[in-house]
């Protein structure tokens, strides 16, 4: 790990301000980025802890929840209202990582993790995204965890995570402020980017730009599925995952995980729900550009959602 | 010759220097020399007892116990938070000390399998870990029994579950339960039938 220097903020636009700087980053739980740290696939110079920022509440707000940068993936699964009225964003979390793991990942981290590519990963391979221009030893590799949509000629990765992918069929809002004070709120569809020619940048925020909530609109009712496909039972990322809330009609929405470099979310597609799950995943994945290793994914997508719409039927 | 010459420290000392020799730059390109790294002052709290330490900050929390605390219980195994064999628990709550600074933990309350119990007076999940058989080479063992002193706490807790059917309802300390709630905790020798079976006894005790 490379040498950095330590400081903890007391309030969030201090930290924005802070990290703004060239080489500083933030850390809030740390799995992801102290991982990349050890590897040197992240290099810090400046870390600014954001554990001080009392940002760990979930509160009620406009009829939904504001959820808190800071509030663990533990925590966020067990809230009463969230198993109640958004049981899918529970699932999600509790599908992913190790219990140890959950105790420590925030909301803001987890929706800022980085791919889990391999080649990204493996410091002497070419990758566009670790060392922009290098090239990507993915395509062309060894690609059966990788991306088949939304995929570009510079990187195939993914976004890896669950949660986000519940989120995204929430349509929640990721709230920030950055380094001079100002706020937005990012609706989560537009949060994640497209890798086009930048993979180097995972996400619209600008340098210093801190997440200070995530908020979900009023409940939408329905029932509330994740259903995530593993090579294990257990503590293993998505090969292909399906966040669904589908009523009492049989319509509802649906966004897909573990196939593209954001959750992937179709508005045309998921119109198509009560034709069944070939119909929506034919629409949904129009245009996929899978490898000989990952085009299983397009009919494993298809089942995972049959398999949710047969529950929601049950 | 000396036995400890052979030692496989004293050979990973050795190469560390021929390494660093090596690294050196031709003559006329040497950079100026890195700044000092800085220290940090840190208390931690471990076991009941206070200790103030003065570390680089990319020490992990683990490295912090195992080599200034000399705590070497809690073990590295993969030092990525993949195995769990450097499962504590930090205020009541079982975390990767791998991933995890000191820093971080300024003023936190660390628990390791040192403090749960002795060879005297063994905790009860130490006590059911034996009489079950609940390893092998015994080298991620105190890293289980941590998570599942830890898991038994979630489920008294209502911590849910992915296995869980009802999310609304009160989880309970079935097989299934503790099966999915230690997949953080990797056992190479695959003693795992026998920790479920520790588990048991212990949740219904």
């Amino acid at each position: 790990m490379r040498a950095f220097t330590y400081e903890r903020a007391k309030d969030p636009a201090a930290a924005a301000r802070a990290a703004a700087r060239p080489g500083a980053k933030l850390i809030a739980g740390g799995t992801n980025l102290l991982d990349l740290m050890k590897l040197e696939i992240e290099t810090p110079s400046h870390l600014v802890d954001v554990q001080e920022l009392k940002l760990d509440r979930i509160e009620a707000a406009d009829g939904g929840l504001r959820i808190g940068a800071l509030v663990t993936n533990t925590a966020l699964a067990a809230d009463e209202r969230v198993r109640r009225d958004y049981p899918v964003l529970s699932r999600a979390i509790l599908a992913g990582a190790s219990g140890q793991l959950r105790n420590k990942a925030t909301t803001a981290g987890n929706l800022l993790q980085r791919t889990r590519c391999p080649y990204f990963y493996d410091t002497a391979m070419a990758c566009n995204k670790r060392r922009p221009g290098s090239g990507c030893a993915a395509i062309g590799g060894y690609s059966r965890q990788l991306g088949v949509i939304g995929v570009s000629s510079s990187c195939i990765a993914t976004f890896p995570g669950d949660m986000a992918v519940a989120m995204r069929v929430l349509d929640a809002v990721v709230e920030t402020v950055d380094a001079g004070g100002r706020k937005r709120a990012i609706p989560i569809a537009d949060f994640h980017r497209l890798w086009g020619d930048r993979p180097e940048r995972d996400t619209v925020l600008e340098p210093g730009e801190l997440v200070t909530a995530v908020t979900l609109p009023r409940p939408i009712g329905g029932r509330h599925f994740y259903e995530k496909v593993r090579d294990r039972a257990s503590y293993a990322y998505a090969l292909v995952s399906v966040a669904a809330v589908i009523q009492p009609d049989g319509t509802g929405r649906v966004a897909f995980g573990g196939v593209a470099p954001k959750p992937w979310r179709v508005a045309e597609a998921e119109a198509l729900l009560p034709q069944g799950a070939a119909a929506v995943t034919a629409r949904a994945f129009q245009g996929a550009t899978p490898t000989p290793d990952n085009a299983f994914k397009l009919p494993l997508a298809t089942r995972a959602l049959a398999a949710v719409i047969a529950q929601a039927k049950a | 010759m000396p036995e400890e010459a052979f030692s496989r420290r004293g050979v990973l000392t050795a190469g560390a220097a021929t390494a660093a020799v090596a690294a050196v730059p031709a003559a006329g390109q040497v950079p100026a020399p890195a700044p000092p790294t800085p220290v940090m002052p840190v208390r931690l709290k471990v076991n009941g007892r206070t200790h103030r330490l003065t570390l680089d900050p990319r020490t992990t929390l683990l490295d912090a116990l195992r080599e200034h605390l000399h705590l070497t219980g809690s073990k590295k195994g993969c030092d990525h938070g993949q195995c769990g064999a450097c499962t504590v628990l930090v205020d009541g709550v079982r975390i990767n000390s791998c991933l995890s600074l000191a820093v971080m933990h300024d003023g936190d309350d660390v628990t390791t399998v040192e403090g749960l119990g002795t060879p005297d007076k063994l905790h009860s999940m130490q006590a059911a870990f034996v009489k079950h058989d609940g390893y092998q080479c015994g080298y991620c063992t105190p890293g289980q029994v941590c998570s599942a002193v830890a898991v038994l706490d979630e489920i008294g807790r209502g911590i849910p579950s992915h296995v869980q059917a009802d999310l609304t309802a009160k989880p309970r300390a079935t097989a299934d339960e503790m099966r999915e709630r230690m997949s953080g905790n990797i056992c190479r020798c695959g003693a795992y039938s026998n920790i479920a079976d520790a588990m048991a006894e212990v949740a219904k005790a």
